[in-house]
């Protein structure tokens, strides 16, 4: 692929549309996840990933907020919360008041902030920006994301991630291989000779279009789906008479919802021993440019009461406690109030790490909010540290192999 | 690859510029196809028409009992909503049938193409009657000048709540409508600078809306009438200049001509000899209809290789049509079905996941919209009159020529041949590759 088809891959397909990017590859199928959860299931000394993206470029600095710092509150005087209205957390930071659950595992020393992380020349398009994340490629566009490209290095044995997701997200996309889609929605087949029929659907055929082949093979892995999770994959209430307005400002840059449910199933897969090391879920909404403080503070309380009951739920087995639980957004926000309450696209933001392997605490500097690059943090840290760090201490590879040769690691981040 | 026949490719032209084959378009020629599907949409019978549903009350702030007032406001506003979404999916059914001939459902078509294009959801919009508007709009333009269609859009009352265009005024700019618009409307990314977000924003402050009107209003005291420079121009630029300058980019046109052929031919870029051909069609007036026409023409839509899923609204529609289903006819339960059933596959109408649109390809080959749409097909199948089918000796050839399916595979072929039941057949021919994908 060229670089404008790549770029044009990456960018117009939408953010969580990996069929595009996939084209060519082979997806990983479910008879293949699941026959190898029976045959091999995950070693409770494995470690797992769970990357949790939140669309729409969540802001930092009222996330993890400088409350005493006059010059943040000078800079947004109608968005800014009090030293009092924080969670305190020391170095003169706090944690937004929707945080509460996280509080708790900050003074359990289980999670860890990471300040400052972004990557130079910031680019301010949702859509460049998370196929920056997605990608791990700063530079240059790429049609991989960084998780699959790390199922492609472990050719061995590469049917290792699951996006808990509608759609694939780019980040579980590589060249050779893609992470499995298990979405949340209840699975039920018919029985009889309709299921019999649509079973028989799935059979391949030799030389059959690309498209058609996917199609048929897609209704073989759903076969396998059910037949394995016996159908008693979570159901979800079809409803939305509680969708509300502070929660749905922030939607245009799409993203995830009910991401308790989805944590939920990722917690089940886990006990049950599917020998998945990285799983993807997503929370969207967090585009606040107007009436931010209501919508961003609720939208990080479904955040707090989604992962909260997940983390004390892992640490009740032994794979649970082996989990490692990464949280970033593709941006943060201009260090300045847009005038509607709000804040435009920015650069830098804090990225939450959380587990019982990891060591709690700060790293990564606090970003200067008088120092600033065209009224943006400069970041202090490359995401791809961070990248870097669970690349090699919680799924055990070679990090400069996914990271096209970087190297950068966040020191300590993780108990090894 | 090589050519398709004659017979897939006038299938194949109702597939991407309709909603699939209608009564007798099967056996027209190529040329007679493209002429009755590209005519003007002026002949044949009324479209169904829908009365603006009046706009729901917004409780009062402090009014008693402000929670139930709320919600009730919710359930209101979902019902309409609803009713605007069945309206037009019974719109894109009948079209092409009973309603404006070939040519309507090459105009609903490209509604549908670009409310993927422009996509604005009633998540945030929360206005069933501005979406109901916009749509109108995307309808009227739909084949006509994208110079229009841009000029409209960008003033659109749905979009600019959509992208938060209310709080864009001098002094405090809101830069998300105009980085849009030149990332995901009219330029692609990598063609323009910050700065021309940060200026386009300027030029389009002043539009606003009110919760009176589905128009939205241009008010002066609001707009940053100083100079701007962006796109390489300096001048005093409102909405219209700030649309103009993006359109004028020589990047423009093979950005948005790119876009209608990812959605309509092929998820592979057209040669460079094939979009110079195109930007020719499009030329100065930008004539989306004209661009159409030439599309049809190359060589690359006729090739085997431009194989497309089809998005679930397509694939939904294009059934109820062969099945002579209208969602106007159906029962208010079997409706709300229907649409939870697509919702469910990951795609309703008014609903897109965010200003980028849907995906494409593989992303509706997932798990659980497999089980959904066989769910989906047997619910549409049972609303059908199937008599048809009930002698068992042409079965599985009737499904076949009811769905306009050039050919079954063996496996589809065996697959049917177990089924007796004239709905159960139906729907997993409906589910067959053959069928989800438009070959």
């Amino acid at each position: 692929m060229d670089n404008l088809t790549r770029r044009r891959f990456l960018t117009m397909s939408g953010v969580t549309a990996a069929g595009a990017l996939a084209v060519g590859a082979t997806q990983v199928s479910w008879s293949d996840l699941m026959t190898a959860a029976v045959r091999d299931p995950l070693n409770s000394e494995d470690s797992v990933l769970v990357v949790v993206t939140l669309y729409g470029g969540n802001d930092g600095l009222n996330t993890v907020i400088p409350a005493g710092d006059p010059a943040y509150q000078q800079a947004r005087p109608d968005l800014a919360y009090q030293p009092n209205d924080v969670l305190e957390l020391g170095d003169g930071l706090g944690l937004n008041p929707g945080l509460k659950g996280l509080k708790g595992l900050w003074d359990d020393k289980s999670l860890a902030i990471v300040r400052g992380v972004g990557y130079p020349d910031p680019d301010r398009s949702h859509f460049r920006s998370m196929a920056i994340w997605q990608t791990a490629s700063p530079k240059t566009s790429v049609p991989t994301g960084w998780l699959g490209r790390w199922l492609d290095a472990t050719g061995s044995d590469p049917l290792r991630a699951v996006s808990v997701e509608p759609t694939l997200p780019p980040l579980l996309a590589g060249a050779t291989t893609a992470a499995a889609s298990l979405p949340v929605r209840g699975l039920k087949l018919p029985d009889g000779k309709l299921g019999t029929a649509f079973a028989a659907l799935g059979k391949p055929l030799t030389g059959e279009e690309h498209w058609q082949a996917q199609a048929a093979k897609s209704l073989q892995d759903l076969q396998e789906a059910v037949r394995v999770l016996g159908g008693a994959v979570h159901d979800q209430p079809d409803t939305q008479d509680d969708e509300d307005d502070e929660k749905t400002k922030g939607a245009s840059a799409g993203g995830g919802s009910q991401l308790g449910a989805q944590l939920d199933l990722v917690a089940g897969l886990i006990e049950a021993g599917v020998p998945t090391r990285a799983y993807s879920v997503s929370l969207g909404g967090f585009d606040t440019h107007a009436g931010e403080r209501g919508t961003q503070q609720r939208l990080l309380g479904e955040l707090d009461g989604a992962l909260t009951p997940f983390v004390q739920r892992m640490r009740k087995s032994d794979r649970g406690r082996q989990v490692v639980v990464l949280v970033y957004s593709e941006f943060g926000r201009r260090v300045h109030a847009n005038g509607s309450d709000g804040t435009d696209h920015g650069t830098a933001g804090p990225l939450f790490v959380i587990g019982d392997k990891v060591k709690g605490g700060f790293y990564g500097e606090q970003p200067s909010l008088t120092d600033l690059s065209n009224g943006d943090l400069k970041a202090t840290t490359d995401f791809r540290d961070v990248y870097g760090t669970v690349l090699r201490d919680v799924l055990g590879c070679d990090a400069g192999k996914v990271l096209d040769g970087y190297d950068g690691q966040v020191d300590g981040l993780l108990k090894v | 690859m090589g050519e398709i026949s004659e017979r897939a490719a006038v299938r194949r032209l109702h597939d991407r510029l309709g909603f699939g084959l209608g009564p007798g378009d099967a056996d027209a020629g190529y040329d007679v196809a493209v002429r009755r599907l590209l005519a003007s949409a002026t002949e044949g019978a009324p479209p169904p028409a829908l009365t603006a549903p009046a706009p729901v009350d917004k409780p009062a702030k402090g009014e008693k009992r402000d929670k139930e007032a709320r919600k009730a406001a919710n359930k209101s506003r979902l019902a309409q909503e609803a009713k605007v979404t069945a309206w037009w999916l019974d719109r894109m059914v009948a079209s092409g049938g009973a309603v404006g001939g070939p040519a309507g459902a090459a105009t609903e078509r490209l509604t549908w193409f670009w409310h993927g294009h422009f996509a604005t959801s009633e998540q945030k919009v929360r206005s069933p009657q501005l979406m109901l508007a916009q749509n109108q709009t995307l309808r009227k333009f739909a084949r006509g000048s994208f110079t229009e269609l841009a000029q409209a859009m960008v003033i659109d009352a749905a979009m600019i709540r959509w992208l938060d265009g209310n709080d864009n005024r001098e002094g405090s700019p809101n830069e998300n409508l105009a980085r849009e618009f030149l990332e995901l409307f009219t330029l692609g990314i990598g063609h323009y600078a910050e700065t021309d977000v940060f200026e386009g924003a300027r030029a389009l402050t002043g539009w606003t809306i009110r919760r009176t009107s589905t128009q939205a209003r241009f008010v002066p005291a609001r707009h940053d009438s100083a100079p701007k420079t962006m796109l390489g121009k300096t001048g005093n630029f409102d909405a219209k200049g700030f649309v103009d300058l993006a359109l004028a980019k020589p990047e423009s046109a093979p950005f948005v001509i790119g876009r209608l052929w990812f959605r309509l031919v092929s998820a592979t870029p057209p040669p460079a000899a094939t979009m110079d051909r195109l930007v020719a069609a499009y030329g100065v007036r930008r004539d989306v209809g004209a661009v159409l026409k030439a599309i049809t023409a190359e060589a690359a839509f006729r090739d085997s290789a431009s194989a497309l899923v089809k998005q679930p609204v397509e694939w939904a529609v294009g059934l109820m049509r062969a099945l002579g289903v209208r969602p106007a006819k159906l029962d208010d339960k079997t409706r709300m079905k229907v649409l939870a059933g697509l919702r469910g596959m990951g795609q309703l109408p008014l609903r897109p996941p965010s200003v980028g649109g849907w995906p494409s390809g593989g992303s509706w080959l997932t798990t659980s919209a497999g089980v959904t749409r066989l769910q989906l097909a047997l619910l549409l199948a049972r609303n059908a009159e199937l008599g048809q089918l009930q002698k068992s000796s042409a079965r599985v050839d009737g499904v076949r020529a009811l769905l306009g399916v050039d050919q079954w595979s063996t496996r589809t072929r065996d697959a049917l041949a177990g089924v007796t039941e004239p709905a159960q057949l139906v729907a997993v021919a409906a589910c067959a590759p053959e069928y989800v994908v438009s070959g």
